[in-house]
């Protein structure tokens, strides 16, 4: 049993990592499943989408050949509609919602007819939206994820000139670094924020994060407004023995060295446990399994009612060969020279409901061991609690306060996805955006 | 089994499903294809001075993803040397003497020409005539086609010059293309034809290319009206086909109907309306000869349940159905209802209603799902609410007549009662 990487070879990791759900082929294609959409009014599907897409619309345009317009309505509710369209977890959001599951049929394949539209836009540029002439006003955002980029653009084109502070080296955020390669490439992600930019009075300073190289409360001074959009980023810690064994690794790190060194420079032991069975943990299982390892085995200390995951991302990870075992609980990580050597699970067993609702697991008090030479925890993130209590701002466990416009307890910062709400989806982060601009021109009187 | 043989003026055939006069019937080679597949005759293309064509010669309507919704086509009649279709008229009859053989006509404009071609046509054994009295295009320039049908006094004047020459049955073929189709009919049967057909197509511009502005079907970059057939014109073609059954002389011949007619539902409707076989084309070039097998199949299934055990027993069932407007019931009302279990929440019936009609549906929103019913006292059953519904039987129309008595609408004038009862 060894940690390593070039498990595979080239061609191995292409299959492994390709597209999981391919385009339309061709325009026939698409409007083949364009005219199975019968146009709803008031549509499920549209109020079942967190950015309100009017997706009737938009699969209406592409089936009157409109793919300009398509493209329009999909960002005028969603600057991120391209990578949204690969990443939503649509069978509980649009597609969960469609008439068609009430008929017994297959919902339409909005993701795929959203992703027809906004791939062309991005690969041609269509240039659809333009800028109102500049205000003069300076909004400074910091983070250059789904929402920062969203409240950016909506800014920008109500004429305030937006300076966006992004700590990696590209933007995206979550989008180009949290999620699996098979879903989307670092590639598209890189066109995609390319292709919001390109709308002019943008301007995105890379490697710059708040509480090292920079101080929130000098951008206050220096701009009329802040946008707050830093994201989520520790990864909750265990908290059991053995959690500092060289191959326990946290999920986060372990997608982020997958999208920014290559697949074949990624280390993956040959028998994994992933401690979680969120989506990043799917993500991580998944992803380890295609990197070469050889067993995967998924360990959740509730059950698949309380899983947070989807039962498509659940799919996903049994298709690749993960085992999932239920009801267990990591309890230690034992190690031979300083690397993981096994894994004790406790065996629980679902107890009273919990404050989120759902049964909270509880200690059989037996235990299993499990030999693996790789962890990857993936219990969820943690928000930036310090930081965040570190300028003043009103929050919840870490998580920043806001009304629904994105108004935080200090006058002139605003802030929105992740930091407010836990970590959601990119499409929750998109619409957080949009809101805190609202409540940015609302302050800003225009 | 119900008995789907066809004898129409004595011409047999083993069903009512004859191709119609057009390229599918232009030579032996696709005759002896359709015989092979089963259908029950053929009206050969039309034959009369040879022709020269051009390319392309065909454009269609596709509608929501459907494509030859509906056809067109600026071909002219058998472009083929008139002695080698009469070699091959012969030798398919031959091969397949159980089925209708009825040949096209379009002679040049002379008493003389017609019965020149009657009699060579004759000659090869042939079962009956069509005459061609409705090509749109091309044909019409010359005075033949579309430029007889629509006016009733030539068209009687060449019925005639054909009945003093013709021995066997003569069905006149009736265009579309004038305001009724019965002053012709009505023409051509008081000068004797046996039978009448309808509808030839309709003339037409079935779309523009919005690159080269140039309307379909484009010929070195331009284009000419052509005729209009397929799916789409089956409403117009059915409407043409009732009045002449309705009218006390032309529904005394038999009537060949056509008009977009590609299901045995369709060959259905236009013999309930009075047409005693069918004629198809469209839907063979678009699916080829093998939809035969479903016509025959459909029809006989179809028959079978409602009790009819040969074609006349339908054949007109539904003339009488077909009245005047002033003669309808107004104390008939319907009123749409939901069924709640079957509603799949997509609103359509609702912003149909909303928008365009009368707004008798109560809309209370959900998320996402939305819970739609009917204001009763608002519907006036216009049907508008069901035609727009997704779903099979999840909108009915429920019964519930505003008197018990019949009430037209000359009795109510009669008696004169309020209008503005809504």
């Amino acid at each position: 049993m060894s940690i390593s990487n070039f498990k595979l070879t080239t061609e191995e990791y292409e299959a492994n990592f390709a597209d999981i759900h391919p385009p339309f082929e061709n325009l026939t294609a698409a409007l083949v499943e364009a005219n199975r959409c019968i146009f709803c009014y008031d549509a499920p599907c549209m109020k079942s989408c967190p950015t309100s897409i009017d997706v009737p619309k938009f699969i209406k345009q592409i089936a009157t050949e409109n793919i300009k317009g398509s493209a329009h309505t999909i960002f005028t509710s969603n600057i991120m509609g391209g990578g949204c369209s690969k990443v939503c977890p649509v069978e509980k959001l649009c597609e969960g919602a469609c008439v068609y599951n009430l008929m017994e049929e297959e919902p339409i394949q909005i993701a795929r007819l959203q992703r027809y539209s906004t791939e062309i836009a991005i690969k041609e540029k269509w240039p659809l939206f333009t800028r109102k002439p500049s205000t003069g006003k300076k909004v400074a955002v910091i983070g250059a994820g789904p929402a920062g980029l969203s409240c950016a653009h909506v800014l920008s084109r109500e004429g305030i000139d937006v300076t966006i502070y992004e700590k990696e080296a590209k933007g995206g955020g979550l989008m180009t670094y949290g999620i699996a390669a098979y879903k989307v490439t670092p590639e598209f992600c890189e066109d995609e924020v390319n292709y919001i930019l390109s709308l002019g009075g943008i301007d995105i300073k890379y490697n710059q994060e708040v509480g090292k190289n920079l101080s929130l409360s000098e951008l206050k001074a220096q701009y009329d407004a802040v946008y707050l959009s830093i994201g989520v980023g520790l990864a909750r810690q265990l908290a059991i023995p053995g959690e500092d064994l060289e191959g326990v690794v946290d999920a986060i790190s372990f997608i982020h060295d997958i999208r920014c060194k290559g697949y074949d420079q990624v280390k993956v032991g040959d028998k994994v446990a992933v401690i979680g069975m969120g989506m990043t943990a799917i993500d991580a299982a998944t992803q380890a399994k295609r990197l070469g390892a050889k067993e995967v085995t998924m360990l959740y200390r509730r059950t698949q009612e309380e899983m947070p995951c989807t039962q498509v991302e659940l799919d996903i990870a049994k298709l690749d060969g993960c085992r999932i075992v239920w009801l267990a609980a990591p309890k230690e990580v034992l190690g031979e020279d300083g690397h993981v050597k096994q894994i004790v699970c406790s065996s629980m067993v679902l107890g009273e409901p919990d404050a989120s609702g759902r049964r909270s697991p509880v200690d059989t008090g037996e235990t299993f061991t499990l030999d693996v030479d790789m962890v990857i925890k993936a219990a969820g993130q943690m928000p930036f609690e310090a930081l965040v209590a570190d300028n003043q701002l009103a929050n919840k466990y870490g998580k920043i306060v806001t009304d629904s416009n994105g108004v935080t307890n200090i006058n002139g910062i605003f802030a929105g996805g992740d930091c407010v709400n836990g970590g959601k989806e990119v499409v929750d982060a998109v619409q957080a955006g949009k809101d805190g601009a609202r409540g940015i021109l609302t302050y800003l009187g225009s | 089994m119900a008995d789907i043989s066809s004898d129409f003026l004595g011409i047999k055939s083993p069903n009512p499903f004859w191709l119609a006069s057009a390229p599918p019937t232009d030579k032996k080679l696709n005759v002896l294809r359709a015989f092979e597949a089963g259908w029950g005759g053929v009206v050969w293309k039309t034959l009369g001075t040879q022709v020269k064509n051009v390319s392309s010669r065909y454009s269609a309507v596709d509608y929501h993803g459907s494509r030859v919704m509906g056809f067109n086509n600026i071909e002219l009649i058998s472009d083929r040397p008139l002695y080698i279709n009469l070699r091959e008229i012969k030798e398919v009859l031959r091969e397949f003497p159980d089925r209708a053989m009825v040949v096209s006509l379009m002679a040049d404009n002379t008493k003389e020409s017609w019965h020149e071609l009657i009699k060579q046509v004759e000659d090869t054994g042939a079962h009956g005539l069509e005459l061609n009295f409705g090509c749109p295009h091309g044909m019409t320039e010359r005075g033949m086609g579309a430029a007889v049908g629509q006016d009733p006094e030539i068209a009687r004047m060449v019925v005639e010059w054909v009945m003093e020459a013709a021995t066997i049955p003569v069905i006149t073929k009736l265009t579309p293309n004038v305001h009724s189709v019965v002053p012709t009919g009505l023409a051509s049967v008081q000068a004797g034809t046996n039978a009448l057909s309808l509808i030839n197509t309709i003339q037409s511009v079935t779309g523009i290319d919005l690159d080269t502005f140039v309307p379909n079907p484009n010929v070195a970059g331009k284009t000419a009206f052509g005729g209009y057939c397929g799916p789409a014109v089956k409403p117009i073609a059915l409407k043409m086909l009732a009045t002449i059954s309705q009218n006390s002389t032309t529904s005394k011949v038999p009537v060949s109907g056509i008009g977009g007619i590609s299901t045995w539902k369709d060959a259905v409707e236009f013999m309930l309306l009075g047409a005693s076989n069918v004629q198809v084309c469209t839907a063979v070039m678009k699916h080829g000869f093998r939809i035969i097998e479903d016509l025959c199949e459909g029809l006989s299934y179809w028959m079978d349940d409602k009790g009819f055990k040969k074609l006349d027993d339908f054949i007109g069932k539904s003339v009488p159905t077909l009245t005047n407007w002033e003669d309808l019931d107004i104390n008939y009302h319907i009123v749409a209802n939901i069924d709640q279990d079957k509603c799949v929440h997509c609103g359509l019936c609702y912003i149909a209603c909303e928008d365009t009609s009368h707004q008798s549906i109560n809309l209370d929103y959900g998320k996402p799902y939305n819970k739609y019913t009917i204001k009763e006292e608002e519907c006036v059953g216009c049907n508008l609410c069901q035609l727009v519904c997704p779903v099979d039987c999840c909108i009915t129309m429920v019964e519930h007549r505003k008197g018990p008595e019949y009430l037209n609408w000359k009795d109510f004038q009669r008696l004169g009662l309020p209008l503005n009862d809504h």
